[in-house]
């Protein structure tokens, strides 16, 4: 039992939180947004020279072999920066998805690619009217000759619009609503059949609609077994939560300290407002919230490895509840407190704001998680 | 980073359950899972098992004949024995005037009053509040006046908890009026068969008999019973409460409770249906189960902290009592309108009589008014608000 960081995770924390702070600045990133590109290549580049974007790869695929926790310290301090790059699409999620369920020569193709810095993934896998459901999946997969061919829509697809190859979930038997008769595939993203419309977010990331028409893929693109995609897919998306939760925290740190910060300057009826009482105990409450949300992203992210698939479930589930609650109190109250600067395009805090808002959105909100760890006590019942 | 327990703590984990398991007697782990009365005999009498053991002070260091065990240790120690069903140690000996001796006090104190706390036959009671003095202690009015070799005190002490099983009782006195609040206080350890000591009930919101108030009347007391240095009382309190506050988020606890109440809700029907099917009611406890997650592993954050618990310990006083309570009103609600009757006698061993619904219920709404106290006392949330916006974010 301890919650202390190696060394080498401290340092690593450090120059990034340096990196990030110097060359990440905020007009810098509203520059990167207002570009439209959805990634920067000095930046990505700057992050695959840092070694992160191997960080949780094997050794022998150049990567460094970590796990949750530094995918945690790295989500982390990007939440502090609001960095908007194409972390979670193509390294936790893609990347994590190849590492954890690809054969060797998958690995081989694409593991280097990512670390490099050369090559940008993402997950298309939610579809309109599944909400949250990822065994929801009407995308069909029809063999043939040449392997399979795949029609349907993906919707949600973070940073699909930048990917150039894409990780499609679709059926290959079951109905659907089934977990058996899932199956993952690498689809190039210019593969003829294809058709990407990319959006802006509301908090400066990319998001897309992706249609598959007829699109042709042959066998070896099946990343491992046929119809058995659905636990490969559960655990990478458990592992992008564990990365948003880390993020959150991240976010509502910031949060906190831009509040503390604001208040403590902003003077009304003579005196600083964080005099008053009640904006105190405002801020007393935010911080017990970023504080509880710290223990569960560190719960979500020593859980987000784990092939017991009951107990990183709980723990993942929990961790999202209760850091979706916190991220909305703290995201409100810290805009609250701005008063009405907080409401404005200038002050980081809505930036913040915004990010954490649409974290709520992703993988899965309050409800969802609540009703996955509620109906959870009934399972262990019987 | 690592929230796996070690093959030691483990190891430790077997024995203290392999313990509980031979040594805690059936008729008091069961009385105090169902949430019923235990007699003083019982209290003392796990006590006298624990001490033959030689776990009697599980906080306390080796050399005043504790464990000498590791906060980790003793937070596993303390999960067990409440998840076994163990009666709660008594706080006020064990927990807070033992170590304000221990660190303060005189080798004669040492040696007068640690062995009679540890083996149970010494109760203490707790002389801090006092009408008009809550949460701002400080402005405490008890006063101590030296004549020769003895102080006399005067006033009253409130929200004495057990005062009425109570053999010593510890007071912050005010021996110097002529200072700041802060600086005039002294530490007596009074004998509460002391003449001119009066303890008088207090009926609590729930029916029960817990807290007293305490009245001193020209009561002698030598001035060797004093804790340290005449008018440093303050430091030695605050010191106290610093104990205090950890032990506040109660995790080992509220873990076993946490247990029984899902145990009830699968007892407790609700139209043909156990209640924890109901979703309305299984989400609510959902959402508890996950907070009580998050303050284990805020509390294990705070223990391993090589720097040791700070100011951000209010944070487990808050959370901890906002989850106490909130598994005591759940526990209320499963039961439905059986918590309506207020059976007072049911509570006590060999009661024999009509029961209004389940045992669940005999306690239920009883338990949950007594558990309102949990967020006003040892600093009340609001106080612990204001610890955390001055101390932790410097406002």
């Amino acid at each position: 039992m301890n919650f202390e960081l190696t060394e080498e995770q401290q340092m690593l924390q450090d120059s990034l939180r340096r990196f990030l702070a110097n060359e990440y600045t905020f007009e810098k990133r509203r520059k990167i947004i207002e570009s439209g590109q959805g990634t920067d290549a000095g930046t990505w580049q700057a992050l695959a020279e840092m070694g992160l974007l191997a960080f949780t790869f094997p050794e022998e695929y150049d990567g460094l072999g970590g796990n949750g926790i530094d995918t945690m310290l790295v989500m982390e301090s990007f939440g502090r920066a609001l960095v908007t790059e194409p972390y979670l699409a193509t390294v936790v999620l893609a990347g994590g998805l190849v590492r954890d369920a690809g054969s060797d020569a998958q690995k081989q193709a694409i593991l280097p690619a990512i670390a490099s810095g050369e090559k940008l993934m993402a997950l298309a896998t939610y579809e309109h009217g599944a909400r949250y459901s990822l065994a929801h999946i009407n995308t069909q997969a029809k063999n043939n000759s040449g392997g399979y061919e795949l029609n349907g829509t993906k919707t949600a697809v973070i940073h699909g619009g930048q990917a150039s190859q894409l990780i499609v979930s679709a059926r290959t038997s079951g109905d659907t609503r089934s977990e058996d008769g899932i199956t993952l595939f690498l689809v190039d993203a210019n593969a003829s059949g294809v058709s990407i419309t990319d959006f802006a977010t509301h908090d400066g990331f990319r998001t897309a609609e992706i249609n598959l028409n007829d699109v042709q893929v042959t066998a070896d693109a099946v990343i491992g077994k046929a119809d058995q995609g659905f636990a490969a897919l559960e655990k990478a998306i458990d592992q992008g939560i564990a990365a948003l939760c880390a993020e959150a925290v991240g976010a509502m740190d910031a949060m906190m300290e831009a509040t503390l910060e604001y208040t403590q300057t902003r003077k009304q009826f003579g005196t600083p407002i964080s005099r008053f009482q009640v904006l105190q105990h405002s801020m007393a409450d935010m911080f017990i919230q970023a504080q509880q949300g710290r223990s569960m992203s560190i719960l979500a992210a020593d859980s987000a490895d784990s092939d017991d698939r009951d107990a990183r479930r709980e723990s993942i589930s929990q961790a999202k509840l209760l850091i979706n609650q916190g991220a909305r109190e703290v995201g409100q109250s810290g805009v609250q407190l701005h008063g009405g600067m907080g409401v404005t395009d200038e002050m980081w805090a809505a930036h913040l704001f915004k990010r954490l808002t649409m974290i709520n959105l992703l993988f899965g909100d309050a409800d969802h998680h609540l009703s996955k760890v509620s109906d959870a006590l009934l399972t262990k019942m019987a | 980073m690592d929230l796996n327990y070690t093959s030691e703590q483990e190891a430790f984990r077997q024995e203290v359950r392999q313990f509980l398991q031979d040594q805690l007697p059936d008729d008091i782990s069961e009385r105090t899972q169902k949430r019923l009365r235990l007699t003083k005999d019982m209290i003392v009498r796990w006590q006298q098992i624990l001490h033959k053991q030689g776990w009697g002070a599980s906080t306390w260091p080796k050399e005043f004949g504790g464990t000498g065990w590791s906060e980790v240790e003793q937070l596993i120690f303390e999960e067990e024995c409440a998840l076994a069903g163990a009666p709660r140690q008594l706080d006020f000996g064990l927990r807070m005037v033992a170590p304000v001796i221990m660190k303060f006090g005189s080798q004669e104190q040492k040696g007068q009053h640690l062995p009679g706390i540890l083996d149970g036959s010494v109760w203490w009671s707790q002389g801090y509040s006092e009408p008009g003095a809550g949460s701002d202690l400080a402005s405490l009015r008890t006063t101590a006046e030296r004549e020769g070799d003895h102080y006399i005190v005067n006033g009253q002490k409130t929200w004495t908890t057990l005062g009425q099983y109570g053999d010593w009782i510890f007071c912050l006195v005010r021996t110097n009026k002529e200072v700041k609040a802060q600086e005039g206080i002294s530490f007596l350890l009074i004998d509460m068969k002391t003449p001119g000591i009066d303890v008088k009930p207090i009926i609590m919101l729930d029916g029960e008999h817990e807290i007293n108030d305490v009245f001193f009347d020209n009561v002698k007391v030598p001035v060797e019973n004093r804790v340290g240095e005449e008018d440093k009382g303050w430091t030695y309190a605050k010191y106290l409460l610093g104990h205090e506050r950890t032990g506040l988020a109660n995790v080992g606890q509220w873990k076993a409770m946490m247990r029984r109440l899902k145990e009830i809700a699968r007892q407790e029907q609700d139209d043909g249906h156990a209640i924890i099917e109901n979703p309305r009611f299984r989400d609510r406890l959902a959402q508890l189960d996950a907070e009580l997650r998050a303050l284990e592993v805020t509390v294990l954050r705070v223990l391993t902290n090589s720097s040791g618990p700070g100011p951000e310990a209010s944070i487990l006083k808050i959370r901890g009592t906002e989850i106490g309570q909130r598994l005591f009103e759940l526990a209320m609600e499963a039961t439905g309108q059986d918590a309506l009757a207020h059976i007072p006698d049911a509570l006590e061993p060999d009661y024999d009589g009509p029961l209004a619904g389940s045992m669940n219920a005999t306690p239920a709404a009883g338990d949950y008014f007594n558990m309102r106290k949990l967020s006003i006392f040892g600093g009340s949330n609001e106080i612990q608000r204001n610890i955390i916006s001055k101390l932790v974010l410097g406002l």
